[in-house]
């Protein structure tokens, strides 16, 4: 009796399986990012890149003249434990985020995706800032720690920033030291910063040497208003309104306020001994 | 008398010995097998989602959600729990939270069972198609009449094929306990079908 009663209802129920409709494990594959990775081999301000990118944004970028294809793979591979294939050309969306990242063309802004799941949450915090300093200026390391309410995680910034895998897309170049010095690169060093910021028509000495005569800010005597010297908004004040100023304290002093674009900030080591 | 001891249940024993090599890749290289352990899952992942939201639609998005948690799981579990899973009732036991989930966020109760039991099947004639829709617009609604537990704990074990220890491990209870939730279930089932085939039998009668 029971096993009548199981093979009745065995059989009548199975046919009411159904299978998985079609594109169920395509759209698995696009969500867990294995639906394939790709690069490509583009010019870059100092030297071909390698661009790397997958479902979930551009995930990696090298020097092409410093390492060769295998290598960039093989690094691919160590941080994404994913395989990643050459192709010739980039799809249009990641060639559009290449030329508006480092060439600075205009156009429809598309929306930018990276993969930085990799990365602690913090190092992912700085990159995101660190995108968001404009083309042709720079901003201190200890700007990025404040503006991420960390004021003192200095070095830490320096850290992650030091291990941005995607340079020259997320302008890591542009974070230089709160004395002014240019600071060190992971892409070839202090000089290949200095080529890099040069090519996006950065004033590297004029800004390198402000800090020997003890100027971290410019402002301005019409607005009263302070900024960082390669605030796009201190570049514009005339010689003749130019205030070169030692500090926010100095600055507060004599009635200025801070520049809301570029939101500078002293040093933190600096501001405690003030 | 002694009682005889009892022996062990052997599907377990069989279970619980047996390597799956899909785990042992898994361990190895996740990226690598995953894709592999989509395409061999996705009819017992999408079928648990569709047994509980009943929305093939929704049952999809489940079913997505399940193996993208599945996914980030073997990235972050050590090598060795990865090589030990059974991985049809885990991978049913996640379908089945996220289901479940899926569930908690809306509440509207609509019976899609019975838009389910129309669907075609490839090659069907009209007439063999209509009387297959037939076929399951009736076992659904069967089923449908069942209390909650015997209809989940049936329909796993006869439209998904989950076995007796994968069922238990999937619903976490007992394995005598999801035996008698199967077989309480398919006599009542039984006996609903009987009573329907009585009272269209009588039918026919009285029409004749």
């Amino acid at each position: 009796m029971k096993t009548s009663d199981d093979r009745l209802i065995a059989t009548g129920l199975a046919k009411l399986r159904q299978s998985a409709p079609a594109g169920l494990a395509d759209a698995v594959m696009e969500r867990v990012g294995l639906a394939g990775d790709e690069y490509v081999n583009v010019d870059g301000p100092i030297s071909p890149l390698f661009v790397a990118y997958g479902q979930r944004g551009i995930s990696l970028v090298e020097r092409a003249d410093r390492s060769e294809a295998g290598d960039f793979e093989e690094a691919f591979r160590a941080t994404f434990g994913r395989s990643v294939r050459r192709v010739e050309r980039a799809p249009e969306l990641v060639q559009r985020i290449i030329d508006a990242r480092i060439w600075g063309r205009a156009g429809s802004q598309p929306k930018m995706r990276f993969e930085l799941d990799q990365l602690p949450d913090f190092e992912r915090q700085v990159l995101l800032k660190v995108l968001e300093i404009p083309r042709g200026e720079v901003r201190p390391y200890a700007w990025v720690a404040a503006e991420l309410g960390r004021p003192l995680a200095v070095r830490a910034v320096g850290n992650a920033v030091a291990r941005n895998p995607i340079p020259f897309v997320i302008p890591c170049h542009r974070v230089v030291r709160s004395d002014g010095r240019i600071g060190n690169y992971g892409a070839g060093g202090p000089t290949a910063k200095r080529a890099v910021l040069a090519s996006e028509g950065v004033d590297v000495n004029t800004l390198e040497t402000l800090p020997n005569r003890g100027v971290r800010f410019i402002g301005s005597d019409t607005t009263h208003i302070f900024c960082y010297p390669s605030c796009r908004n201190a570049r514009r004040v005339t010689d003749a309104h130019r205030v070169p100023l030692r500090s926010s304290y100095e600055a507060r002093g004599a009635g200025y306020r801070a520049c809301k674009v570029c939101r500078p900030v002293d040093p933190p080591f600096r501001a405690v001994v003030a | 008398m002694q009682p005889e001891p009892r022996p062990a249940c052997l599907p377990c024993v069989w279970m619980q010995m047996t390597p799956d090599p899909l785990c042992d890749r898994l361990a190895t290289d996740v990226d690598e097998a995953f894709p592999e352990l989509v395409v061999a899952n996705q009819d017992l992942v999408f079928g648990v989602a569709l047994r509980v939201v009943r929305d093939e639609h929704a049952a999809e998005d489940v079913a997505q959600e399940a193996f993208v948690r599945a996914y980030r799981a073997l990235k972050r579990y050590p090598n060795q729990q990865v090589r030990e899973l059974r991985l049809r009732p885990w991978l049913a036991r996640i379908a089945l939270n996220a289901a479940r989930n899926e569930l908690r966020g809306r509440r509207s109760h609509v019976d899609i069972d019975e838009a389910a039991a129309t669907l075609a099947e490839p090659g069907d004639s009209p007439l063999r198609l209509a009387e297959r829709s037939d076929e399951r617009r009736t076992w659904a609604r069967l089923l449908a009449g069942l209390p909650d537990r015997y209809r989940l704990a049936v329909a796993l074990r006869y439209i998904d094929d989950l076995s007796y220890p994968e069922l238990a491990e999937t619903l976490g209870r007992p394995l005598g306990t999801v035996k008698s939730d199967v077989h309480r279930g398919t006599a009542l089932l039984r006996a609903a079908y009987d009573a329907e085939q009585r009272a269209l039998g009588g039918a026919q009668e009285a029409a004749s």
